[in-house]
């Protein structure tokens, strides 16, 4: 059993606080995507995990072990870094056959379990070449070789599909799912590429700044945003906010434009309350001029193939949606919008924090006439 | 790689000028007298050069005292250089783990390389010395046991010392150049392959440092058949009983003190030809060794 348990650990290099107070509990065999943007902590908190780096507070512990004070070689860890670090020197057999080299495995079994290994990944044919004459895409599978065949406990993955073309990154990422669902060991996957993320995690972590945003399954995140922060990174085109107030007695968001949107369900805010209004692209839909909830005033028109973007402007906040239909409307003219106001989120104003609806049923009630 | 391309200019030709002038002063003129000297002979009543074609190479090749010399200089360069590159590379190692203290020793290890030989030979003269110097303290418990004026093993030994020492530098900067060039995230790796620091360094930072050690074993070499005159002539003089009677050395107290100018001017186009054989050995196969991307 390898489940990995992260308590309160926090990260100083210096008088730098990196990472503060983390918590988080990764179960035997999950999958888990760890997503932020580039600085956030996301490669620190894995070189933590891997002993790499030394924790300033806190405890990690791997199946059940505490391991703060263990070296890289006594986790049981296996890395997929993000330039690979293969050995230059090397052949790629050595090079996948390094770990089984130190442990002192016989030749004979060793040379045995490399090619087989080599073989899972596709480069039986290669295994005389060294990483210079690779591609990118055969050097990335060395590095994967070369976890695999420690049959680690954990598996963890420094953005190892960035440096790869758009098409081969598709290609690894169904491939390294494909393993992962083969040998079943626990992975940590650090990403900041939210596809990536959204389409291998079985859990995903959502990082910010050195501290974790939410925690969840990718469709959790993605239906219920636990901040203003985890909104507007997950999704793209990004989820759009609505600066307002709170007005508890219509149960209504007033926009600072003065429009009043009418929730269709009690939330836990007060009167008065600073609030964001948060909905996604693709949850809006265009109206006529004056026959929406809003007007807004069209930006920029961009055909994505399968349905188009709209950039819109309400006031002075940039506004997009997305629709399937084209209909013509000229840029710079006024035009209505419609939200499907059961996939609005509400966040507070202040704090970023989600605002949940009172009751637990966000049923699709009738608007309250203003 | 850009280049820029520049048509012929007179200020380009200016400020080359210069360069050119010291080159030819101090290297392609003093080449081309040794060429001469090296091939004439000085009549004995006066009358200028007479051509002797190759009789100053036969006699310098059939002394014994030369081929002493050449003995003597293949075990200073091999000492010095083994010595220089090992203590280089060990404090390289030290450097780049960063073990206390490495800011202090990364300045403390570069100096000796401003330092000029013959600098070197008079500060180890205050090492060395045995009536004065730090090893006399060695004569006040076995009187007379350390004089390097007498004992030949010990005055090789004092300058392979002096010459290593101030080699040291130069090759602990580059093996630490090189060190620090292995990516972090290799290393990293190895650590989670399993190998501990020791392991690590013999699979991992010594292969990958081969290109460099070929480099600085080559240059070491040149350096201390060319560069180890200052040492000799301030430290030992070239004895006791020529022992360190190195071949820069000799052609010195050759030429300018026994007053055999062709002796002494084929025994530099010999040594000439040695470092340009070493220098070409460096260009043709160290130059164009494997470089890991
Ligand atoms: N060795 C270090 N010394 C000081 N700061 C560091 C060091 N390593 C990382 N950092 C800082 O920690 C922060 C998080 O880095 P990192 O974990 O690499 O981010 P990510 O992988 O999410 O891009 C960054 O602001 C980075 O500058
Ligand atoms: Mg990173």
């Amino acid at each position: 059993m390898a489940e990995i348990a992260i308590r309160n650990v926090t990260k100083t290099y210096g008088k730098t606080t990196i990472m503060e107070g983390v918590n988080l509990d990764i179960h035997d065999g999950e999958f888990v995507v760890i997503l932020g943007p580039s600085g956030c902590g996301k490669s620190t908190l894995l070189r933590l995990i891997a002993g790499l780096e030394e924790i300033t507070a806190g405890e990690i512990a791997i199946g059940g072990e505490i391991v703060n004070k263990l070296e890289p070689r006594e986790r049981g860890c296996a890395m997929v870094f993000q330039n690979y670090a293969l050995y230059p020197h090397m052949t790629v057999a050595e090079n996948i056959g390094y770990a089984l080299k130190v442990a002192g495995v016989p030749k004979a079994e060793r040379l045995a379990r490399v090619a087989e290994t080599a073989k899972s990944v596709g480069l039986g044919d290669f295994l005389d070449r060294k990483p210079g004459q690779l591609s990118g895409g055969q050097r990335q599978r060395v590095a994967m070789a070369r976890a695999i065949i420690r049959s680690p406990k954990v598996f963890l993955f420094d953005e190892p599909l960035s440096n790869l073309d758009a098409k081969l990154r598709v290609q690894m990422r169904h491939e390294i799912r494909r393993i992962h669902n083969q040998i079943k060991a626990t992975s940590v996957f650090v990403t900041h590429d939210q596809h990536e993320g959204m389409t291998l995690a079985d859990r995903l972590v959502v990082m910010n700044k050195g501290t974790i945003e939410q925690v969840g399954t990718p469709a959790e995140i993605y239906d219920r945003p636990a901040s203003l922060y985890v909104a507007g990174f997950i999704g793209s085109p990004a989820m759009n906010f609505l600066p307002g107030q709170y007005d508890a007695a219509r149960r209504a968001v007033v926009l600072e434009g003065g429009a009043v949107i009418g929730m269709p369900a009690d939330h836990q805010a007060v009167d008065g309350q600073l609030v964001q209004l948060g909905i996604r692209p693709e949850h809006v839909s265009l109206r006529a001029p004056g026959q929406g909830m809003i007007d807004a005033r069209l930006e920029i028109v961009e055909d994505l193939g399968a349905a188009r973007l709209w950039n819109l402007k309400i006031e002075d906040i940039p506004f997009s949606l997305i629709t399937e239909a084209r209909p013509h409307i000229d840029t710079g003219t006024m035009t209505g919008i419609a939200l499907d106001l059961r996939q609005a989120h509400l966040f507070d104003g202040v704090s970023g924090k989600r605002i949940d609806a009172r009751t637990a049923t966000v049923a699709a009630r009738a608007v309250p006439a203003e | 790689m850009r280049r820029a391309y520049f048509k012929f200019s007179w200020i380009a030709a200016a400020l080359l000028a210069p360069q050119l002038l010291i080159i030819f002063v101090f290297f392609y003129w003093p080449s081309a007298q040794a060429l001469y000297w090296a091939f004439t002979l000085e009549q004995p009543w006066g009358g200028g050069n007479t051509w002797v074609g190759l009789d100053n190479f036969r006699k310098v090749l059939s002394d014994p005292y030369y081929w002493g010399s050449v003995r003597v200089s293949v075990i200073y360069a091999l000492a010095t250089t083994v010595l220089a590159m090992s203590m280089a590379l060990t404090l390289a190692i030290f450097v780049d783990r960063q073990l206390a203290g490495y800011k202090a020793y990364r300045v403390a290890i570069i100096w000796p390389y401003a330092v000029a030989a013959p600098a070197v030979g008079l500060a180890f003269q205050f090492v060395f010395n045995p009536g004065a110097g730090i090893f006399s303290y060695i004569n006040t418990i076995s009187p007379g046991w350390w004089d390097l004026s007498k004992y030949p093993w010990q005055a090789v030994t004092a300058i392979v010392i002096a010459g290593a020492w101030k080699q040291v530098a130069y090759s602990f900067v580059f093996f630490l150049a090189a060190l620090q060039s292995i990516p972090r995230s290799l290393t990293e790796a190895a650590a989670m392959d399993g190998a501990r620091p020791l392991r690590r360094m013999i699979d991992l930072q010594l292969p990958l440092l081969t290109p460099t050690f070929f480099f600085l074993l080559v240059i070491n070499i040149t350096d201390s058949f060319t560069d180890s005159f200052g040492i000799v002539d301030t430290l030992t003089g070239g004895g006791p009983f020529r022992a360190t009677d190195l071949m820069v050395y000799k052609i010195y107290a050759d030429g300018f003190r026994g007053f055999d100018y062709s002796g002494a001017a084929a025994q530099s186009i010999i040594l000439m030809l040695l470092v340009m054989a070493l220098t070409f050995v460096q260009f043709r196969y160290v130059e164009k060794r494997v470089h890991y991307t």
